[in-house]
Parts: structure tokens; sequence; C-alpha cells
């Protein structure tokens, strides 16, 4: 069987799912309680600067009759007494030594705040450290949180006080409310940093109560943005980790990979992007530490079926797929078709097709079942047709290459190659 | 023996209780309303008599826009809310759902109908507004689905009708025929009012046309004359013994446990039952409730020709009805003018008949039912009588009608059970709103909201 086990920096964990830093790694209760169902390791709510929260504090966007497909909350960092928090901090790594234990920080602005904070946390045997540059809302206004990571300059000036003391692997944790992650990354990695991880949340408005005309999350009548997460993120979180993995600098170091993590599926996508383990908030608020099982079990069993016996097998290796538009090959073609002894007759593909693709899809009426068929020569092979059949493998795409050839835009138009064939 | 009052209320009560529940909550709508793929040119669409558009009203749902929801399924099917509990939508909408292709449950279309249309009714939501009246008069001769349904769609156009119906309150056999553990009567009353609520159509009831108002005064008083009478009682077996005491018509007896309650309302304890339509599981599934001890379906045919659907068979195999098949009533039995059993003859199958079914065949063989209640339940009878005194042309009583609804008679048309022969409410609507299409053509009334019948047209016209 596959091997999980992970090693971060000469951190270890059992497998490579860790509780992002957020309420369910919020006191040893949680996090005893994650770790006995099996997680791998957690970044400790973040530590630093006193606080208090408002209520309430979270809000949600459902979608197709789900919960939560996004997640968005006004809270701010840990506001438990820091005593307590390095007290229970230290009694975990005690009782659970083979998990990974990361403590997020984010101190006042200033130098000895950083230093004062480090040299407490390493005192209690915790395995990493993560900076977080990342919060949008409450601490950024203070000048902290995404106020450092959105600006590089600062980012690297805090990372170069982080290290000036710390002992043990920094993870710098990026906030993606920025054009571009590659910026403070690269600033980070060239201060020092051993590790980064991204992304934290998005500033965001969930939505408006239709009743009270306040946005949610509702305090007293009125709102705050907040930062967005869950399954909604995901695809933005990846964008930016491939960014990451791509740079020639912030590529030298490993990436802990977050954002919208819910299954296996989407933790095995992080890493085909280069993340080396991935954190998870949501999907355990969502469901509970127990979801692990299967977060372990999936990934496994795909490992053993692509035979691939550690994670440093597949790590990175979707990111040299990632290329520039220009480089893509203008004779690959695809055309749609429909497998009739599969199609139900919805006509979901038709009318994408008819009223906002190529028109490629033949109705012949029928009553009460309609017969679609796709028009080959018209299908410009944009997948638009097989997104929205409700039924897998009804509709697949063939390949029928226009030349055998590989030719991309770049030599199509230094060749002066026809434009426009439709 | 035949009783009545064999229960107690709160047996009546569970007994007869709604057999199609309603969604209890939003989220538990919002969950199937969510399956919904809301297809295109949707199948489910095309199987409904009256083109509900069923992925707009589902999705209106989803969307929490229940108005809207119940404003798409009413402009299509004013009877939207008892549809949506008497339809046998397994051979309708729900039939043609494309998940059944899937081996998954369809989408509970008749269920996520009956959440917003029952909102509407229980709310009096306006959501019709009748144009200003045009002067123009019309008649309709019955209060059924049917009636009704013609009558609102001219109302809606200014057209003022006045309905004559016979019986003492509206929704003809939605009201007195179809099983309680569908519809109670006071959500027929209530959905008839909310019909009705539109304005511009008086109810004259207790008012029957042969006895109490001539066709001939009618066409003379209005522009125009619908005829939604539906059909008669059930069709005489003519057999012996068929007048003993404890044989009865299935119409009647159900029309008396709409009409009269639960407990007024005699039962045998051996009841044979004759047909296999849906009058019949009504009438079977209904005496068992009623506390008849031994329910004994008797039907000439076999399974693969029954009229009823298999939805409908499982609703009394379940009641614990028995079914013979094969078996044809040959005699009833009496002691002292009071029945005491039935006597079938076995059949075997022969040759098709007219209808495309192999039709029965008499074997020497016989079987007796000990029994002390017969219930007829073989058809309905037109109302032959009336048609043929108005020198309406007909087909064995059944009224013929031309594609916008007109009779031979000159002002007078006609739509439902009365045309054809009887079937489901759902068509009989559809057949109110062709006659409304027919009657304001005829009248010159321009710019029709009627809705289309999209079975007929659009497939049509587009193939
Ligand atoms: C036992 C039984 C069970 C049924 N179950 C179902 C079911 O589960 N689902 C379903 O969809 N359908 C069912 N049906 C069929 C359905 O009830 C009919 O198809 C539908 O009611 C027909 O509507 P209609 O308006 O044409 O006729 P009707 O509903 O029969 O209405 C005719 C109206 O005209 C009145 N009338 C008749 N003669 C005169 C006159 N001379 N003068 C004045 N008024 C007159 C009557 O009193 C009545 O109100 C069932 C029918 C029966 C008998
Ligand atoms: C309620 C809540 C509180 C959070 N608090 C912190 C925090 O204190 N420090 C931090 O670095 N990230 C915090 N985050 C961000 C998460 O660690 C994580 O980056 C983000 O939720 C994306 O992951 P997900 O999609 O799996 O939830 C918080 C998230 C949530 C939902
Ligand atoms: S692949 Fe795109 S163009 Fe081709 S049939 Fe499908 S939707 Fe139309």
């Amino acid at each position: 069987m596959a091997s999980l086990h992970t090693n971060f920096l000469g951190i270890h964990s059992p497998n490579p799912y860790w509780l992002a830093s957020a309420p369910p790694t919020d006191k040893a209760y949680n996090v005893l309680r994650a770790f006995e169902a099996g997680w791998g390791g957690v970044v400790w709510k973040t530590l630093g600067s006193q606080v208090k929260n408002v209520s309430s504090r979270y809000s949600s966007v459902d979608y197709g009759g789900q919960r939560v497909m996004g997640f968005n909350n006004i809270e701010l960092i840990s506001d438990r007494p820091l005593d307590i928090n390095l007290r229970e901090i230290r009694e975990v790594v005690r009782e659970f030594p083979d998990r990974a234990m990361i403590v997020s920080l984010m101190a006042d602005n200033d130098r000895q705040s950083w230093h004062e904070l480090i040299k407490k946390v390493e005192d209690t045997g915790a395995h990493g450290l993560e900076l977080n540059f990342g919060c949008p809302h409450g601490m950024n206004e203070r000048g902290m949180g995404s106020a450092v990571g959105q600006d590089p300059e600062i980012a690297r000036m805090v990372v170069e006080w982080v290290m000036e003391v710390a002992t043990i692997p920094v993870i710098t944790k990026l906030t993606p409310n920025v054009h571009s992650v590659v910026p403070a990354g690269k600033a980070c990695v060239e201060a020092g940093t051993n590790a980064l991880s991204l992304i934290n949340t998005i500033q965001s408005v969930t939505g408006v109560d239709l009743d009270t005309f306040v946005p949610n999350p509702n305090v007293g009548g009125q709102s705050a943005f907040g930062g967005y997460c869950g399954p909604a993120v995901k695809p933005i979180a990846l964008k930016f980790l491939t960014t990451i993995a791509q740079n020639d600098v912030t590529r030298q170091v490993p990436v802990s990979g977050i954002g919208g993590i819910s299954t296996w599926k989407d933790a095995a996508e992080f890493m085909l992007l280069g993340a080396t383990s991935v954190q998870v908030c949501t999907a355990a608020m969502k469901h509970g530490f127990r979801i692990i099982e299967d977060l372990c079990e999936g990934l496994s069993n795909w490992m053993d079926e692509k035979g691939f016996a550690t994670t440093a097998n597949f790590i990175g290796r979707s990111v040299p797929t990632l290329t520039k538009w220009e480089e893509l090959d203008i004779n690959y073609h695809i055309v749609a078709n429909i497998d009739q002894s599969k199609c139900i007759h919805c006509g979901l593909c038709y009318i994408a097709c008819e009223d906002t693709s190529h028109q490629s899809i033949r109705l012949d009426y029928g009553n009460p079942y309609n017969t679609y068929t796709i028009k080959e020569e018209e299908c410009v092979g944009c997948n638009l047709c097989k997104l929205m059949c409700p039924v897998t493998d009804c509709i697949t795409m063939v390949e029928q290459r226009k030349a055998p050839e590989y030719v991309n835009w770049k030599d199509y138009q230094r060749l002066g190659m026809p434009l426009n064939d439709h | 023996m035949i009783t009545n009052n064999r229960l107690s209320a709160e047996q009546y009560t569970l007994n007869f209780a709604d057999i199609h529940p309603p969604f209890e909550s939003h989220d538990s709508a919002l969950v199937e309303a969510s399956r919904c793929l809301f297809c295109y040119d949707a199948p489910c669409m095309k199987s409904c008599p009256t083109s509900i558009n069923i992925p707009k009203f589902i999705k209106q749902i989803s969307t929490e826009n229940i108005k809207g929801s119940a404003k798409t399924i009413l402009s299509s099917n004013i009877f939207g809310a008892g549809c949506g509990k008497v339809c046998p939508v397994e051979k309708l909408c729900e039939g043609a759902c494309v998940y059944n292709f899937l081996e998954e449950p369809p989408i509970p279309i008749a269920k996520l109908q009956r959440y917003s249309t029952e909102k509407a009714i229980e709310d009096k939501w306006k959501l019709f507004e009748r144009k200003q009246s045009n002067g123009k008069k019309v008649a309709i001769v019955g209060a059924g689905p049917a009636g009704l349904s013609c009558a609102h769609s001219l109302s809606r156009e200014g057209v003022d009708v006045t309905i004559y119906e016979k019986e003492n309150k509206g929704g003809g056999l939605m009201t007195f025929g179809i099983a309680a553990y569908k519809v109670t009567p006071e959500f027929c009353e209530d959905e008839v009012e909310y019909i009705l609520s539109i304005g511009g159509i008086e109810v004259k009831y207790n008012q029957e046309l042969g006895k109490d108002v001539t066709l001939e005064e009618l066409t003379q008083q209005y522009d125009a004359v619908y005829l939604g009478i539906g059909v008669g009682l059930t069709r005489n077996l003519g057999i012996k013994g068929e007048e003993l005491e404890g044989v009865v018509d299935a119409i009647d007896f159900i029309y008396n446990l709409r009409d009269k309650g639960y407990s007024y309302v005699p039962v045998g304890d051996k009841v044979a039952v004759i047909g296999l339509g849906m009058t019949a599981i009504d009438a079977a599934t209904q005496a068992k409730r009623l506390g008849a001890s031994e329910v004994t379906i008797v039907y000439r045919r076999t399974h693969a020709e029954m009229p009823c659907t298999q939805h409908e068979m499982d609703i009394a195999l379940l009641d614990g009805c028995k079914i013979k098949w094969l078996s044809a009533p040959k005699k009833i039995h009496g002691h002292k003018g009071k029945v005491t059993s039935l006597e079938c003859s076995v059949m075997e199958l022969g040759e098709p008949d007219a209808s495309g079914r192999r039709s029965p065949v008499e074997t020497k063989e016989t079987f007796t039912l000990d029994v002390d209640m017969v219930i007829k339940a073989t058809g309905q009878t037109p109302f032959t009588k009336l048609v043929e005194e108005n020198e309406l042309e007909n087909k064995s009583g059944k009224l013929v009608i031309t594609q916008d609804g007109r009779t031979n008679v000159a002002k007078v048309f006609a739509g439902g059970d009365a045309v054809n022969g009887g079937k489901e409410v759902v068509d009989a609507v559809q057949a109110g709103k062709d006659g409304a299409k027919g009657i304001l053509e005829f009248l010159g009334v321009v710019d029709v909201a009627v809705e289309p019948a999209y079975n007929k047209s659009v497939v049509s016209d587009a193939t």
C-alpha cells in the first residue's frame, strides 16, 4: 500500500493532511480530537496581538440545494490568553509527538513583538511556525495580516525579523487578495522563509439579506468584509499555487496548499500542482474531523492505482503541463459525440450549444423524447455540452486532429495561416 | 351483513388520511426541486395533458419564487393543486421524467406542484386579473373540472359566465368521485372557491339541464353554451340478481362517502368489486377502509390488459384487497332479497377486440364467492337520453366535437368526460381550455391568453 507519510522540511506527519489555522485548531480539546481521528498535523490558530471578537461571525453561499459552497468569516486571530495556548500546545506535542505541530503567528508590527512571540512558542516544542500574512479582515485594519502580505517589502521586512531568531522551520502564509502572489512570495523566500503556504481567505461579501437589507454576517445591523473560503475558492487557490510552483525563486521552497480542499481528489490536485502538504479548514468545519478517514483512504487507493509508492512520486507532476496559451497546439481538435444508449433526452446539451455556443447539436423532435446528435462539422470542441450533460460518459470528446503536426499561435502567425474558420 | 358505522372516528380519520402527504417544509421541497435537471423541451411537460411548464415551476420553487411557481402551474392548469393530488402521474409527467432512464426515482413533480399551489389557495393569492367585461355571455353546464376550467379561461378574457350545476356543490367528480384519501371534500370546496375568486362567474347550483332548464333556453339567452356534464352512473352488468339488495353502483357508493361522511356509508363484510379501472380500485380500497373484512376485485382479463395503473393496483393490494383475474360475473345469488354470493365464470383470452386488447372468452368452469355486497364498477354510461333529446351528435352517448370544441348544434360547445367517455381530471381541464379557446374565437374575442396545448400544436409544428 502507498505511504502517505509526509516530510515537510523535517517536520514529519503520518499523512499530508494538516488542519489549517482556524477554529478547528483553536485549543487542545479540538486538536486532541483531530489527532485521535487521524489528522496528520495542525497549524494552531494564529497567536499574537490581543483581540476581541464580535457576533455573529460567519456566513455562507449555498448552491444547488446544498449548504456552504463558500464560507465567509469575520473572526480575528485567537482570542484566548497566550499563556493558555502555549501550555496546551506543549501538552499536545507531548501527547502526539508523531503529528506535525505548526503554530501560526501574527505579532504586532515591530521586531521586538515578533522576537518575543517566537521565543515563547519555540519553547513549547512546536515543530514549525507559520506567519499569518493573510487575514483580510480586522487585523489588516491595524496594519497586520493581509496588510503585510499585500506589500512585498513589508512582508520581506517581517520575515527578516523572524529569521533572526527562529530555530525551527518557518512557513509564510500568503494572502490571495493581490493580483499575483509571486512578488510577496519571492520577497519572503529571498528574506529566508523556509516554506510558503497558500491561500488564506479572499475578501468578500457573501450576500445581502433581502428582508433586513444588511449583508451577511449581520452584526447588530451592520456587516464588514469577510474572508471567503471553502469549495468555491479551490480554483483560485490552485491558480495561485501553480504560479508559485512555476516561479524560479518561489519554487525553491516547499509549499503547503490550502483553499477549498474537501476531498482526497482535491488534495491530489493540489499536490500535482506542487503542494507537499495540504491544509483543510471549511470541510472540517462542515463535517467534523471524521472526514480524515476518506481523505487518507481515497488518496492512498488512488496512489496504488497509479503506482505511486510515496507522495514524492507525484508532487508537482502536473506543473509543466500548464503553459502559456500561445504554446497550445492549434491543430489539436476534438468533437463531441453523444452515446445514444446513455442519453436520457434532457436536452441540456442542445440548449447550451444552441443558445450560447455553436449551434452544433441537431434536435429531432419526439413525443415525449427528442433525439440529439452532434453536427460534427460545426462542433468546435469547446466541451460545453459534455460539461452540462448530467450523465457521466454520455458525451465524450473524440480526437479529430486538423493536421498531424504541432502548430502553436506563434507558428501560426509566422506562417500566415488562415484565421476565423467559423 | 351490510352496515354502516363500523369503525371509530379516529380509525376513519386514519384510514382516509392523505396517501401522498405534502412536503413538510421548504427544505424538503428544496431537496427534490434541486434534483430537477431543468430539461429543455422537457419530456414531463410534453406528457402533461395541460402542458404545465414543469421545469420552470420547479426552478421557481428552488429560487423561493413560490408565487411565480404557482402562477406558472395555474396558468396552464387552474386545477393544478387538485391535479397534484389525483393525477396518475406514473403514466403522465413523472413517468416521462428522464431520471427513469437512470433507474433513479423521478422528480416528485406532483408533490412539488402541490407545494406551491396549496399555498396559493391557502393564502388566497390573487394571481389572475380578469379583463374588463366585454359584454359577452356564456352558459356552462356542469361545474366539474371541464366546466370550471372553461369558465376560468373565459372569465380571464372578460366574458361573463353562468354555470348551471345540478348538484349543490362544484367540482364534479373531483368532489364526488375521487377517492377520499386523495382529496378531501373540504379541499375541493376551497379549490372551487379559489377558481371562482377571479370573479365574473356565477354558479347556479341545483339547476339541472333537461329538468330545470333546457338547452334551447340557454342558446337563446347566451352567446354560447359549453357542456361539461361528464358521464353518469355505472353501466348495468345485465346478469341475474342485479336487483338484489346489496348490489350497488360504485359511483353512488363513492358519492355517498364523499357527500355524507364515512360513518354514514353502509358496507358489507365480504365485498366483491367488479371491474379494474380507477373507479374499481377506489371502490375496493375504500370499502376496505370503511371496515369490510374481505374485498375481492373481479376482473375479466389479465394483468397485461388492466386499465388501472400498477401504482393504483398496489394501493388496493397493500390495503389487503384480493384480485381474481380472468373472472366474469355470471349470476348474483340471494336469500330473502339480499345478496349471499357471486357466481363467476373463469375466462380465457381470445382474439384481440376493438380496443386492441385480447377479449376474454367464457370457459365452462365457474366458481362462487361468498359475499354480502357487490359493487359494480364496469365503466360509466354517458347521459345518452339528454344528449339524444337535444339532437346532439354522439357516439353511444359520447358527444362528438370538432377540433375547436363545437358540437353539431349551433353555439354549443362541449368537452371533458362527456366527450371522451371518462378519462382523468387533467384531460377535462385541458378540454375546458380548448373549449374556451374555441368559444373566444367564435365570439370574436381577440388577444386570447389561453395557454397552448403543447402536445398538439408545438410538437407537430416543429417536426
Ligand atoms: C370513482 C372515480 C375515481 C376517479 N379517480 C380519478 C383520479 O384519481 N384521478 C383523476 O385524474 N381522475 C379520476 N377520475 C376521473 C375524473 O374524476 C373525471 O375525469 C373528471 O372529473 C371529469 O371532469 P368533467 O368536468 O368532464 O366531468 P365531471 O367531473 O363528471 O363533472 C360534470 C359536472 O356536471 C354536472 N352535471 C351533469 N349533468 C348535468 C346536468 N344535466 N345539468 C347540470 N349539471 C350536470 C355534474 O353534477 C358535475 O358536477 C375518477 C373518476 C371516478 C368516477
Ligand atoms: C472561521 C475562520 C477563521 C480563520 N482564522 C484564521 C487564522 O486565525 N489564521 C489563518 O492563518 N487563517 C485563518 N483562516 C483561514 C484558513 O486557515 C484557510 O486558509 C482558509 O479557510 C482556506 O481553507 P479552506 O477553504 O479549507 O477553509 C480562518 C478561516 C476561517 C473559516
Ligand atoms: S463541444 Fe461545444 S461546439 Fe461542440 S457540440 Fe458540444 S457545445 Fe457544441
